[in-house]
């Protein structure tokens, strides 16, 4: 009399836990009690196990064995890679005999990646390492440990375990999830029934981990014997309490079983965890049991096999990797009655074209339908607007709203619809009386969508580098135009400096021309230097006039000697006769020439020229020091834009003053040009040098005129100097030859 | 009388307050430079593959700006002419055919065994998504490639191939439902489809 009572008691406090309603939701036949009958039991070990990599949400596996490996059951077979990853363990002990791709249950119907093995029966445990006093252990550890078992999600998404056991923020309540909505599936109900006390075990490692105050087991009310077992399991721990409601479709999904036990929502586009809660499969936690206590790594599930083309409904405890045909078998399947095989409950599972695929970590039912059960969809009518698909959306979207976008493809409509936080549960397609397949409107849009985003994040990822290269290139672009105006400039200047040794009316004032004043400066100094051969006598004049004629005839001879004896005809013997007396005249003349030469005295001209010269040159290196200064200011000026007339004037000034002062000397010479040859000779190299310095320098002029964007008003002053100059100097070569 | 100028005075002294506000916003806020150009570019898929006729997308998004037809990026496909024609208000025309016709995106596979390292390929690359030196084998980086096409032009050994992205389970996803038949619920609908 009394165990009965304590039940009631129980009973009536733990039911007693508030709940809220959940928004929207249907009632789809449950077809639950077909698969309830029996017992778990374990499914035979097939020939053959085909391990996919990806069985979890996030990044696959990655392969530590090789073909021809021998593997005992738990061993690791792939490890993980990256945090969003969990790895994969072998089954059961065999040989690997292929690593590669096969086809694996995804609603694409593709392929992938997947590890075979050739099972051997032995069925041989590799060495389990427990956690022994989990309760003392670091949750860091523990967390880790979880990892390393390969736990996944075994509700159905898969997300990797540990990943949610390292939530941002601190945990208060764990909750259990043991609702189960979908119809078909009694695996975690019957994981319930016969296993609460690891589930009740896995839910207090979890709590630990979680470092959790309080958890919530979140059941059905369709599932009684469930909730006995685990208000049993929990009857003596106080932290632990069993919240059972109303049976609706989808109570499972995590955000709505979490409005159900706290009446908190969770935001757009936040995680349970930022409400301080966590949620976890039941399935998870018994697998999380096996894991700490035993050492097991998740190597096999419980999964429902159901559906009218089966003789014998039931769940078993299968192998992971077991090929859905050897299940299907296994219980019995009719292959005529069966029409439709489905992954997964009737309303988010997807359908399997190919019966080799094998069970993975989220598979909980196999639905082997008879065309009864799932006849072919109707024909989509049009939308009539009736709104049932809002009254049962538990998002509380506009399923309406969100069809007419997706129709149109308005990708941000969709979002300013909040797309992204439908569940994808079916609800609004199982009510549309004109059965519209909203969901797969949704679930096309929400790829669309992704694609895009991603494609938008790589071009503005393109957009970056394309950006910085540019960038770079315009910079090594200036790098070398700097470079090369620079070379350009060095160029010019040594250019400059070779071809002139004076051009004052140069536009491209440079540094060289004082060292060109300079050197004009000693030429006239050592031209005036020489007032022996300008105070020469008329005797000696008329003699070497008379020595250059002769000098002149007889090379005038020779030439035409040399001309005739090339032609080979013609009488040379006088010619060379000729030669012969105009040498000798010519000889005759050097002589006296030299002779008075030496005979002509030297008249004190010298040292009163030297002392002036001496003032002269200390005033013409003032004047070419002041023009140098005055120039440099003046390019500093027009490399800036400056205002450059004021210093133009300076220039100019300085330049007038250097030539008047280089002129000095210069006007002793007429007399002496017309006196001797060899002063003349060099007078005139001297007017021919600078006429064609003038000339090249007006040229410059023009040219940096041309090119110049800036200062032009300076330059072309600058370019009409150069030009009068030119002129100038051409006058006053033509004035000396003439 | 004395309320008249109550009233003119109120408002004179709100429309001088309010005046003063927009003049200093309009200072304040003002914008810098053509806003169009950046949205435009912000459009473009940035391939920067130069199909339109134009050296880059940023140049074409200037040519937009100034006029240019906006049907010229084959890359973007029809989805960026239809998000042009929306910004620009303009209608959306067909993909101009002159430039190219909208492929599925590719990427560029160097085949290394063949890679001379000549860098020819590095310098077309308008997003530097090849690695390589010279004399040394080149290598593209799938994750910056953007399928332009300008490197396999200048290979002197033509060893660059463009391939077509695989769509695996992680990319794939599903598509809308094909457009429902019509009249095939109600028999006289699907007469009345006949006729026409």
């Amino acid at each position: 009399m009394n165990l009965p009572l304590k039940d009631i008691t129980e009973t009536t406090q733990q039911v007693t836990h508030k709940v809220w309603p959940l928004t929207g939701g249907v009632h789809p036949e449950e077809n639950k009690h077909q698969s309830t009958g029996k017992p778990i039991s374990k499914a035979a070990i097939p020939e053959r196990l085909i391990l996919p990599l990806s069985q979890h949400a996030g990044a696959p596996a990655e392969p530590i064995v090789a073909i021809g490996d021998k593997v005992l059951k738990g061993q690791m077979i792939a490890k993980a890679v990256g945090f969003v990853s969990v790895p994969v363990h072998a089954p059961t002990s065999g040989i690997v005999t292929a690593i590669d791709v096969h086809s694996i249950p995804h609603p694409s119907g593709m392929s992938d990646t997947c590890i075979t093995i050739e099972t051997d029966g032995k069925d041989e445990w590799c060495e389990l390492k427990p956690i022994e006093n989990h309760l003392s252990v670091e949750p860091s550890i523990l967390v880790e440990h979880v990892r390393q078992s390969g736990i996944a999600g075994m509700g159905g998404a898969g997300f990797p375990t540990a990943v949610k056991l390292s939530p941002r923020s601190a945990i208060d309540t764990l909750i259990l999830n043991g609702t189960e909505c979908e119809p078909y599936i009694t695996a975690d109900d019957m994981l319930m029934r016969e296993r609460a006390d690891q589930i009740v075990s896995g839910a207090s490692i979890l709590m630990h981990l979680l470092k959790a105050k309080q958890c919530l087991i979140g059941i059905e009310d369709n599932k009684p014997e469930a909730v006995a077992a685990m208000k049993q399991a929990t009857a003596s721990n106080s932290t632990m309490s069993v919240a059972v409601f109303p049976t609706k479709y989808p109570s499972g999904g995590e955000k709505q079983l979490i409005q159900i036990l706290t009446g908190q929502e969770v935001p757009s586009g936040k995680l349970p965890s930022d409400l301080g809660i966590a949620m976890q499969n039941v399935g998870t936690a018994a697998a999380v049991h096996q894991a700490v206590i035993h050492g097991k790594p998740l190597i096999s599930r419980v999964t429902t096999l159901t559906g009218d083309a089966l003789g014998d409904k039931k769940n078993l405890e299968v192998l992971l990797g077991t090929s859905v045909a050897e299940l299907l078998k296994e219980a019995n399947v009719n292959d005529r009655q069966l029409n439709t095989l489905v992954m997964g409950g009737p309303m988010m599972g997807f359908t399997l074209d190919d019966l080799t695929v094998p069970v993975v970590k989220t598979t909980n039912c196999l639905i082997a339908g008879s065309i009864q059960e799932f006849p072919a969809s109707m024909p989509a009518q049009a939308c009539i607007r009736c709104g049932m698909c809002a009254e049962v959306c538990p998002s509380s979207l506009l399923p309406q709203q969100l069809y007419w976008h997706a129709k149109a493809e308005n990708l941000d409509q969709l979002k300013h619809h909040n797309l992204f936080d439908c569940i994808e549960c079916g609800a609004c397609s199982f009510v549309c009386p004109s059965s519209i397949p909203l969901v797969q409107y949704y679930r096309a849009s929400k790829g669309t969508i992704r694609i895009q985003e991603a494609k938008n994040a790589k071009a503005d990822r393109s957009k970056v580098r394309y950006e910085s290269r540019q960038a770079r290139l315009e910079q090594d672009q200036a790098e070398k135009e700097a470079k090369r105006k620079a070379n350009a400039k060095k160029a010019a200047v040594l250019k400059a400096a070779r071809e002139s040794k004076s051009d004052i009316g140069s536009a491209e004032v440079d540094p060289v021309k004082a060292a060109i004043e300079r050197a004009k400066a000693k030429k006239l100094a050592g031209g005036t230097s020489q007032p022996v051969k300008a105070v020469l006598s008329s005797e000696q004049k008329e003699l070497k006039i008379q020595l250059s004629v002769a000098n002149a005839q007889s090379k005038k001879i020779q030439r035409a000697l040399a001309q005739v004896e090339a032609s080979g005809e013609g009488d040379t013997t006088k010619l060379k006769s000729d030669i012969a007396i105009l040498q000798a005249q010519a000889e005759k003349l050097q002589k006296e020439f030299d002779a008075a030469a030496t005979a002509s005295p030297e008249p004190s001209a010298k040292p009163p020229a030297s002392a002036d010269l001496k003032k002269l040159k200390v005033e013409n290196a003032m004047a070419k020091a002041a023009l140098k200064k005055a120039e440099r200011a003046l390019v500093k000026a027009q490399d800036e834009n400056g205002d450059t007339v004021e210093l133009q004037k300076t220039v100019d000034e300085c330049r007038q003053k250097l030539e008047n002062l280089t002129s000095l000397p210069v006007t002793g010479k007429p007399v002496a040009a017309d006196r001797t040859k060899p002063v003349s000779d060099d007078q005139l190299k001297k007017l021919k040098i600078e006429n064609a310095m003038a000339k090249a320098a007006l040229k410059k002029a023009q040219r940096a005129l041309d090119a110049a964007d800036g200062d032009k008003a300076a330059l072309e002053t600058v370019v009409a100097e150069a030009g009068a100059k030119a002129d100038a100097a051409a006058k006053e070569l033509a004035d000396h030859l003439a | 009388m004395e309320i008249f100028l109550y009233a003119i005075a109120a408002l004179l002294a709100l429309a001088l307050v309010f005046g003063a506000i927009l003049g200093f916003a309009s200072i304040r806020f003002k914008v810098e430079g053509n806003p169009i150009v950046d949205q435009v570019n912000e459009l473009l898929p940035q391939t920067q593959c130069g199909q339109c006729g134009f050296p880059g997308c940023r140049p074409y998004a200037e040519a937009i700006a100034n006029g240019e037809p906006i049907n010229r990026c084959p890359p973007g496909g029809q989805t960026t002419i239809n998000a042009l024609a929306d910004l620009l208000d303009v209608e959306a025309e067909p993909l101009d055919a002159e430039n190219g016709i909208e492929k599925p995106t590719m990427i560029a596979y160097i085949r290394e065994d063949d890679c001379i390292g000549c860098t020819k390929c590095i310098q077309a690359c308008p997003v530097d998504a090849i690695l390589g030196a010279a004399k040394q084998m080149h290598t593209v980086m799938t994750d910056e490639c953007t399928g332009c096409d300008l490197c396999v032009e200048p290979c002197p050994v033509d060893c660059i191939d463009m391939i077509a992205i695989d769509v695996t389970t992680r990319t794939w996803s599903w598509e809308l439902p094909s457009k429902p038949s019509q009249g095939n619920l109600i028999a006289t609908d699907l007469r009345g489809e006949e006729a026409a």
